[in-house]
């Protein structure tokens, strides 16, 4: 990888991008793959295919307390992800990233640790409407362990937030808000920044879900001054089961532990504990080591591409096929915020999301039907579902043309 | 009234026009969906539904002079279709004739490559309440 894959006149070198992910080659039901399904989990490229290997055969070692050879080069390449992750989201400390297994842990963490320690009776949690269950579900759990109050952001027929929504949600009794930077079921980019200043206002603090903007934009958690974010290697071209949580040094010390064990202790007597420094006061027990190692080349490919250019590119296929929609009576478009990453859910009258989904299939195009883990979102919207195409950089325009005159086909039996 | 294996022997031939193409072959399922008479509104109810399917399926049982006759709805085309097949061959049938159906149409129309495994499951679940029902009412019939 290198200059071969960057831009040249503004144009992504998308050829060369697909050759580095070899399941793109693969043909499904006779046709060459369309993989939309990039908001549920993106493709892997080979450089993170590779380091699992590389790590299994040539170092695997458990980290952080060995002294032989594979051990100290195991834990340098642990520590090298997390380095690399602080530069990612302009972390102040490569100690305010812990490694989860996914967003939804990194939200369960804060939700059972800060909330466990700072959020008591009556006090009042604001979220969405337009949450993933992951960022609605650990926050019910602890308003009702601890009888505090959830309210909810309402949204609008585009799917978007206003300020004065939030503002008047927000007072004094604030102590946490959670929200999504980006809409997984509609894409809708939230202005995060004014709702933090807002909060921080009115004394309550912040965890941005950044799940479905980390892979598509720029994100600062220093420029933001959120005071937690969360996101998921997997759904960003890295391997499953691999999670980032970005806490602020002062928030994360003051924190109790989440689950205790190895990793996470200084001392141990049976008469008392003392908790090991952040990060790994929160990183009990070994660690998943070989899927964070090649964490590392998934963020090393966003960055020499630049994630600038990567969200022109996706921009430009979500234009591309809302426009091509647009033409097609019988498809409405569900969510159509001002700023969106590249998500595109959507509807054909008289037809099921399953049906729709199954059809594109039929012609080798993979995309997500249902609810998107986003119950309350759909309801608001009074339907069962969508079906979701979201873009990643290696998807073509060819493919969104293929895609465009599928559901062409599609609602055109619904004509009948 | 056809056999069960006649309309079976139909059912494959038809599919086999459309062979490896899996679009029109959905297309198909759906046309036949639609062609299916509708389930009044008054049988789709809790009861009615199949456990173990993905989609909404209702099903409804009629026994009359010694035969058993099934009318269904899904809530998705291509499950609609799907059923109508099974209430194609199985509806009008006697109860011992659905019981013994040994409806290998499903595997030699590629069925279960073309649903996949969890509407497979579905369409197994719907297969067995029919054949419930051809069991009751064959039940019931003896007890009299
Ligand atoms: C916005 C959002 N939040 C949270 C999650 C949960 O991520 P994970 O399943 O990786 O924990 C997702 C995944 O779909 C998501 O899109």
């Amino acid at each position: 990888m290198g200059e071969a894959v960057k831009a040249t006149d503004n144009q992504l070198n998308t050829s060369a991008i697909r050759e580095q992910f070899p399941v793109l080659e693969r043909e499904v039901n006779g046709f060459p793959l369309a993989y939309f399904d990039n908001a549920a989990t993106t493709q892997k490229p080979l450089s993170v295919i590779n380091a699992l290997t590389e790590y299994y055969s040539a170092y695997n070692a458990n980290i952080h307390r060995g002294v032989h050879t594979l051990a100290e080069e195991a834990t340098t390449a642990f520590e090298q992800t997390r380095a690399a992750v602080r530069r990612l989201v302009n972390a102040r400390e490569a100690e305010e990233i812990i490694f989860t297994k996914g967003t939804s842990e990194g939200i369960n963490l804060v939700a059972a640790t800060y909330g466990k320690a700072f959020i008591g009776q009556g006090d009042e949690i604001i979220i969405t409407g337009m949450e993933h269950h992951s960022n609605i579900v650990p926050w019910q759990m602890l308003a009702e362990e601890k009888g505090a109050v959830l309210k909810v952001i309402p949204i609008n027929e585009r799917g978007e937030i206003s300020l004065d929504e939030f503002n008047s949600r927000l007072s004094g009794n604030t102590k946490m808000v959670a929200i999504c930077l980006a809409s997984n079921a509609l894409g809708t980019v939230n202005p995060v920044k004014e709702l933090i200043t807002a909060a921080h206002d009115a004394g309550a603090v912040v965890l941005l879900d950044a799940a479905q903007a980390l892979p598509h934009m720029e994100v600062d958690v220093q420029a933001l001054d959120c005071d937690f974010l969360a996101a998921s290697a997997h759904k960003m071209y890295g391997p499953t089961g691999v999670g980032i949580l970005y806490g602020k040094r002062r928030l994360l010390e003051k924190m109790p532990p989440y689950q205790g064990g190895g990793e996470m202790i200084k001392e141990v007597t049976f008469a008392r504990t003392t908790y090991n420094d952040i990060p790994f006061k929160f990183e009990a027990g070994t660690p998943n080591i070989a899927d964070v190692i090649a964490f590392k080349p998934a963020i090393d490919f966003i960055n020499t591409i630049g994630k600038e250019n990567i969200a022109r590119h996706e921009h430009a296929l979500l234009q591309q096929a809302t426009a091509g929609f647009q033409q097609i009576d019988s498809v409405q478009l569900v969510g159509t915020a001002k700023e969106k990453v590249s998500v595109l859910s959507f509807n054909i009258t008289g037809m099921h999301p399953f049906d729709i989904g199954m059809m594109l299939d039929a012609t080798g195009i993979a995309v997500r039907t249902g609810h998107h883990c986003t119950m309350p979102l759909m309801e608001r919207f009074a339907i069962e579902g969508t079906v979701r195409a979201s873009f990643a950089v290696y998807n073509t325009a060819e493919e969104v043309d293929r895609l465009i005159r599928s559901v062409e086909r599609i609602a055109a039996r619904v004509k009948k | 009234m056809s056999s069960i294996r006649q309309i079976q022997d139909e059912i494959i031939s038809e599919f086999a026009l459309l062979a490896d193409d899996r679009e029109a072959t959905l297309f198909y399922l759906m046309e036949l969906g639609d062609k299916m008479p509708p389930l009044a509104g008054e049988y789709k109810t809790e009861d009615n539904l199949i456990k173990g399917c993905q989609s909404k399926v209702w099903l409804h049982a009629d026994y009359k002079e010694g035969k058993v006759f099934f009318a269904a709805d899904s809530n998705t085309d291509i499950t609609r279709g799907l059923i109508s097949l099974l209430v194609r061959i199985l509806s009008g049938q006697t109860p011992d004739a659905i019981i013994d159906a040994d409806l290998d149409f499903i595997e030699k129309i590629g069925m279960g490559q073309i649903i996949g495994s969890q509407r497979s499951n579905g369409f197994a679940s719907m297969i067995k309440q029919m054949k419930m029902y051809a069991l009751g009412y064959k039940t019931k019939v003896a007890m009299k």
